[in-house]
Parts: structure tokens; sequence; C-alpha cells
């Protein structure tokens, strides 16, 4: 199918359906549920912040494809950055799907998170990859 | 098969698409277009205000437009015909206007679990104020209402049952003779919110007896932006206004104000001359095909898709058995797919349908789920287009197949 595999690649698929992170944290340190009132998608994340660091991240929650895995890699992403590196890499991941333009060493610090570069041709799907990243966004802040 | 009526709809023109969300809104013919244009050039003035030709030809066609929706729906006096922006506030108007002058504490509302939010929160808000009670007829397993239902909710202590005529998810085509005459019985009046049924059957109010009716010219082919409301003229005349400012006055002093008699009252500021003027034309356009034909049409392609879906395993659909119970509208979800990634992936295929809750929460909590696909038929829907939803389905759903697998 034309256009699907820009989408919904390999990477995105498996973290949708499969996700490691979709669980609950023993000892969370902030909480932050995230809707979607259009769509119903609803997400709770979890972070456990020590020293500075995002130590741990986990979600729980439902939606489509693109939230859940967009979720979970955007955890695989930040998980072990110091907090000001994760706001940096937030403020990126918003920036490139947004269409702003991102640098080449800034779009190196978004890892597997730059899988969802090609959701800015679907504007009827970005909020749903924006999603946990602007819940993410609150939790950090709040620090 | 070829489709005459599509000719109609420049949409269509050099474009393959393939549009199944009319239930949303349908695409708009030819005709209403050109009926508006022509109105722009030759007649546009603001209506009721001026002494001069222009603004006498703008109300005429303001009013020959009410006569020609009054006429449509079987009222018997156009003064009987408000129009509004839209079914929404169409509804609020009469939560508002009737509901707070007439509802006591401890009277009930009656709506159905399948209304739209339209059709539900101004309800909420209102009942709370009066301190009523808003009360649910629920549906059964197959998805409509049963007599026993609407028996046992519509009491002595209802006030208002405002009730769809057809559900915007399920499709279910609601039994409204029974509603009218148990709340008749009782006391109640009726509020029809015929939004999914106007452009697919006929409708005469006076033969159903509803006291208010709405619906959206936008869902029957007119323009975006006009609406009506239905009352019957005593109830109507009872009523207090819902918006103030101009036109809808007699005399206004520093401190007191009397008000317009109908249709008047209910239509203050500037109102949409030209959506009535595109409406008029829809409404033409539905008569010219004729309901009967409309009907035939669409009920086979009902049929035919609800058929075809039924044949595939990994669909779930949310429909009564009998199709007879039905109209227009289906909704289904891929088992383990979420109807958001079905929906954009139909749409790299060119085809448009509608996914998530469909502005009607509390269903979707009802049969606990989250949301569906919906496909929603007009009447330059084919075959094909069925034929084209069912082989796109078949190609998501292998895409997924195997991570749906994985997950077991």
């Amino acid at each position: 199918m034309n256009g699907f595999d820009d989408i919904y690649n390999e990477l995105i698929m498996e973290h949708s359906m499969n996700s490691f992170n979709k669980k609950s944290l023993q000892s969370p340190t902030g909480c932050q549920l995230g809707h979607n009132p259009n769509c119903g998608d609803e997400i709770e994340l979890q972070v456990k912040i020590r020293n500075g660091v995002v130590e741990d991240a986990a979600f729980t929650g439902h939606g489509c494809a693109i939230s859940q895995s967009s979720t979970s890699i955007m955890i695989d992403t930040l998980r072990g950055k110091k907090v000001e590196q994760a706001k940096k890499i937030v403020e990126i991941f918003i920036k490139m799907i947004k269409r702003e333009k991102i640098s080449s060493a800034e779009k190196k610090l978004l890892g597997d998170s730059v899988a969802f570069e090609n959701i800015k041709d679907m504007p009827a799907r970005v909020k749903c990859a924006l999603l946990s990243w602007h819940t993410m966004e609150e939790l950090l802040e709040r620090k | 098969m070829k489709n005459k009526y599509k000719e109609d709809f420049g949409i269509f023109d050099n474009n393959t698409i393939v549009y199944l969300d009319s239930g949303a809104t349908t695409q708009k013919p030819r005709c209403v277009l050109d009926a508006m244009k022509m109105f722009y050039e030759k007649e546009n003035a603001n209506p009721y205000r001026a002494a001069y030709g222009l603004s006498v030809r703008a109300t005429e066609c303001y009013n020959t437009a009410r006569e020609k929706v009054a006429k449509f729906i079987g009222a018997k006096n156009s003064c009987e015909i408000i129009f509004t922006k839209n079914a929404t506030e169409a509804l609020n108007l009469l939560a508002y206007s009737y509901g707070l002058d007439n509802l006591k504490k401890e009277d009930e509302v009656v709506i159905s679990i399948m209304e739209h939010h339209s059709n539900l929160v101004p309800w909420q808000k209102v009942t709370k104020e009066k301190k009523a009670k808003l009360s649910y007829l629920y549906i059964n397993d197959n998805y409509e209402i049963s007599e026993n239902e609407i028996e046992n909710k519509i009491t002595a202590k209802t006030k208002i049952v405002s009730i769809l005529s057809v559900s915007n998810v399920l499709g279910t085509a609601v039994n409204l003779e029974k509603i009218i005459k148990k709340a008749h019985s009782v006391g109640a009046v009726v509020i029809v919110d015929a939004s999914q049924s106007v452009a697919h059957q006929k409708l005469d109010v006076s033969r159903l007896d509803a006291d208010f009716l709405v619906f959206s010219g936008h869902k029957m082919y007119g323009p975006l932006g006009i609406g009506v409301l239905y009352g019957k003229q005593d109830l109507l005349e009872k009523m207090s206004p819902f918006i103030m400012g101009g036109d809808m006055i007699e005399f206004v002093h520093e401190q007191e104000t009397s008000f317009a008699t109908l249709p008047n009252k209910f239509e203050a500021g500037t109102q949409n001359v030209g959506g009535a003027v595109g409406l008029s034309s829809a409404i033409s356009y539905l008569e010219k095909i004729g309901f009967s034909k409309i009907e035939k049409v669409e009920k086979e392609l009902l049929s035919y898709a609800v058929k075809k879906l039924s044949a595939l395993s990994f669909i779930e659909l949310y429909c009564p058995k009998e199709i007879e119970k039905m109209a227009s509208v289906v909704s289904f979800n891929i088992k383990g797919v979420h109807p958001h990634d079905v929906a954009s992936l139909l749409d790299l295929k060119g085809v448009c349908l509608r996914a998530g809750n469909h502005c009607a929460q509390p269903l979707m909590r009802f049969l606990d789920i989250d949301s569906t696909c919906r496909i929603s038929f007009g009447i330059y829907n084919t075959k094909e287009d069925a034929d084209a939803l069912v082989d796109a389905l078949k190609e998501i759903y292998q895409k997924f197949e195997k991570y749906i697998k994985d997950e077991k």
C-alpha cells in the first residue's frame, strides 16, 4: 500500500502492538494524564526522576497505533537522560512534527523517535503523535 | 454501476474520491451552489430592513425558502419554521426556551443513550438547573430501543422526550410513532432530531404529530450554516425568545421590550438568506429525485455494504440484525486495530470515512468501546464505493495481522 510503510513502519508497528513500556512503575515520582477529547485517546504517563535524571518512565491507557507507539518510543528515547536534556529532546520532537526546521545535530538527539518524521505528511494524525510528548512536557516542567 | 446523480456534484469531477461520510456532511450539488451564487449576484441585501426593492426581494427569497421547508416537512404554517445555524442551535433553543420555562423540580426529560452530544449536553445543563432528572432510553443487544423500555421510561413525570430519528453511530432507526404516542399519552412534548434521516426518508411532522423537529441543512445537500427548527405554532407562541437583538422585537424601551410574532421572535440579527436559498434548492433537488427512489437506492446499497462487511471475519459490526431497522449509517471496527489507524490508511486509498466517538461518548461507554469506524451514504454512492472500502479494509488487515497475532 502506497504510503503505508512511510508512516506505519516496522518500529512503529512493533511498539504500538507490543510495548515493553506499557506498564506501571513501582514508585513513580510524577504522573500525568494525557487526553485527546476529539478521538478519545487516553494515556497515563509515569516518570521516575532522581538526581535530575529521568531514570525510568512507563505508560498505560489506550489509543491508536500512532499515539501508543509514539509514547513507547519517547520513553525509550528519554530514559537515562538528564531532565534538561529530556526537555530539549521533547522540544525538538514537537518542532519536527510541526514542520519547523531542525538541524541534523538536533535530529540525532531524537534517536528512534525520528521514525515519526513522516507524520507531518498526515496532518490529521499530528495530534496523535504529539499527545504523549505534550504530556511529558508538562511532567518535566513540574520539577 | 453508473450513478447518474454523481454528475450533479462538482466535487466528483475528475476526482476518484470515495466519499462515505455524508452523515457528517453531504456534498453539495451544483444547483445548490448556483442558486446561492444567483442570490448573491442578483438579490442580496439585508432582509426586512430597508424600503428599497432589493431588500424586499431578499426578504421574499428568505420567506419563500421558509414556505418551501414548511411544505417539505408537512408543517401546517410557514411561521412554524424557524431558521437556525444548525440542529445544535435548534436543540439549544428548545432546551433554553422550552425547557427552562416548563421544567419543574423532579420532572423528567427522556432522551436515548444514542443521542449526539447536541441533544444531550443542553438537557444536562437545563435539568441540573431546574433540579429535574435526565433519564435515558437504553438499547438492547440488537442495538434498538425495546417497546418495554419506552413503556417503562416515559412516565407521568416525563415532561419532554427528545429523541433522534436515526442514530448517527449505529444506524438504528427509532420507532418514532410509538415514542410519540406514549409521550403524548402522559402529556409530554416530543422533540425529534431528524439530522440523520432528513436526506434519506420522507418527513411529515403532521402525520408524525411531532411537537418539535430539528435538522441541519448541510446533511441534506444544502450549505453549511443553515438549520431548521419546526415547532407547533401554539407551543412556539408561548415560548420565550432565545437570542435577543434586531428583528426579533416589536417595541424596545429603555427598560422593557415586547417581541415580534412568529417566526421573527426566534430569528435575531441579520439572517443567513443565502443559506436559506441554498437549502431551498437542496429541497428541490431531493424532491426532483423523489424519496421513494432515494430510499430504494440507499437501502439496496446499505444492504449490500452490510452483507459484504459481515462476510469479513476480522470485522466487528455494530448494527441491528435486520436491515429494515437501519438507515444509511454503519459502524464497525477491524478487531485489534484502532479506528483512527484504519481511517488514516483508508485515506491513503482515497476512501473517506469517520473514525472516533461520533459526538456520542455516553453511547461508546455504554457499548464498552472507545470508538468506531463509520460509513454513511448519500445519493451519489455506489456499490463500487462499498467494494473499494472492503478491498482497502482487507489490505489494511493484512498489514496489521502479524502484529495483532504477536500480541496474543
